[in-house]
């Protein structure tokens, strides 16, 4: 079945029943995604899928035919979210921060505190206490900014 | 344990009429956003074998004003839900349900379908759909029936759905009075219902709870007693004897009873 995997076409041959978390982790080799409680409830297993925040592991591998699904191995290596994540400490165990950060890619720039909370409510950490993490969201939006501005190594 | 997916056989319809067709020919659990059936696949808790994918057919993904009537298609999302004009404007206490249904991930793929076939007692829309008597819309290759939503659930986790039909949309008729929604659950987001309410106030207020009984209710005693005047103290002891709430992982029943009781007395204040 072809899909769409973080920019690339790709042609993966798995059961259609297959939960799509499976599909990345086993058949691409893309280990970002977590699996967590594998109900729906925790969100570490989010990615993209057109564009919108799903949970993986709650995914029927055949209903991504044709569609375009983001990683946190899509983001590459230098995407604003990942470094505001590492300088206010977002992350401590870092099993719930890939998931966060697919969460978050669908807020709109500079995004108040609330439209952080609604997009991250289903994402749990049992880490942080939620606080740094709302943090490193909303000072991602001015990093972004700044590196159009200063037209400095923006890759992403 | 989780049920091995390569054990499942399913069919992915491209159409309604081939969803239809398919039905016809065998039975198969009909799976949309999958945000139900997947955690009973993945907890090893759904027995079936047998699926039929219907979330290719976006001809079921309409939400439309038909005249008097609002028309959701079976698979409209919570998030389609919360985004629409004509759901805002007609029925927004779907949208405050739609709202606290998981959180985003489960509300991009759950769909309102969904929620009223899966039949759960405590599933968010339902009594937003049972107190304003919404139509459930039942398709087969050779028929189409409309059954009210209060008549569609005959008992815990049973409908009146076929093995050949599916449901294509809900429809909703112009609706009079202030909406009241709450939900009551562990915390704001991603909780099962401990308790849930949708309610009209009007000249004759409609009342309908969920994880109150094996199926959602509306409270017609209640509503009665509200609608010939009575106290709302009055109303509320009628309503603790009319539910039938009982103790599970959730919650008890002396707390469902309690907390349903006033959540009545704050649907009364709040719609004045």
């Amino acid at each position: 079945m072809r899909f769409t995997l973080n920019g690339s076409s790709t042609d993966v041959d798995a059961h259609p029943m297959a939960r799509l978390l499976d599909v990345l982790r086993e058949d691409c080799g893309l280990t970002g995604a977590k699996e967590g409680c594998g109900e729906g409830e925790c969100g570490a297993c989010t990615v993209l899928v057109n564009g919108d925040p799903v949970c993986s592991c709650i995914v029927p591998f055949s209903q991504v035919d044709s569609a375009a699904v983001v990683t946190i191995e899509g983001l590459g290596d230098d995407h604003p979210l990942q470094h505001c994540f590492m300088s206010e400490v977002g992350a401590q165990c870092g099993i719930c921060t890939p998931g966060m950060i697919m969460a978050s890619l669908a807020l709109p720039d500079d995004p108040t505190l609330d439209e952080i909370k609604v997009a991250l409510a289903g994402n749990l950490c049992r880490c942080t206490g939620y606080s740094a993490i709302y943090r490193a969201i909303a000072l991602s939006s001015q990093v972004a900014r700044e590196r159009v501005d200063g037209q400095v190594g923006n890759r992403t | 344990m989780r049920i091995a997916t390569s054990t499942l056989q399913s069919r992915r319809a491209t159409s309604l009429d081939e969803a239809l067709k398919i039905l016809s020919d065998e039975p198969r659990m009909p799976i949309a956003g999958a945000t139900d059936v997947y955690v009973g696949l993945n907890f090893g808790t759904l027995k079936e074998k047998s699926y039929l994918d219907i979330w290719a057919l976006d001809e079921l993904r309409r939400i439309s004003i038909e005249g008097e009537m609002l028309s959701i298609g079976a698979l409209a999302t919570y998030t389609s839900i919360i985004r629409s004009k004509a759901v805002n404007d007609r029925l927004p206490m779907l949208v405050a349900a739609s709202r606290l249904v998981g959180g985003p991930q489960i509300q991009n793929r759950g769909t309102i379908g969904g929620n009223v076939a899966n039949a759960s007692p405590a599933g968010d829309t339902l009594p937003v759909l049972a107190a304003v008597n919404a139509v459930i819309v039942l398709r087969s290759a050779s028929r189409e029936r409309r059954i009210n939503i209060n008549e569609f659930y005959t008992g815990y986790r049973v409908t009146q759905r076929k093995a050949d039909e599916l449901i294509v949309a809900v429809e909703i008729p112009r609706v009079e009075g202030k909406q009241w929604f709450r939900k009551v659950g562990t915390r704001a987001a991603q909780a099962i219902s401990k308790i849930v309410v949708g309610a009209v106030r009007s000249s004759k207020p409609a009342i309908a709870f969920g994880s109150v009984a094996a199926t959602v209710v509306r409270v017609p005693k209640t509503e009665a007693a509200l609608a010939r005047g009575a106290s709302i103290d009055e109303a509320a002891k009628i309503l603790g004897d009319e539910i039938t709430p009982i103790d599970d992982v959730r919650s008890t029943a002396d707390y469902r009873r309690r907390v349903a009781m006033n959540l009545l007395k704050r649907f009364w204040s709040e719609t004045q």
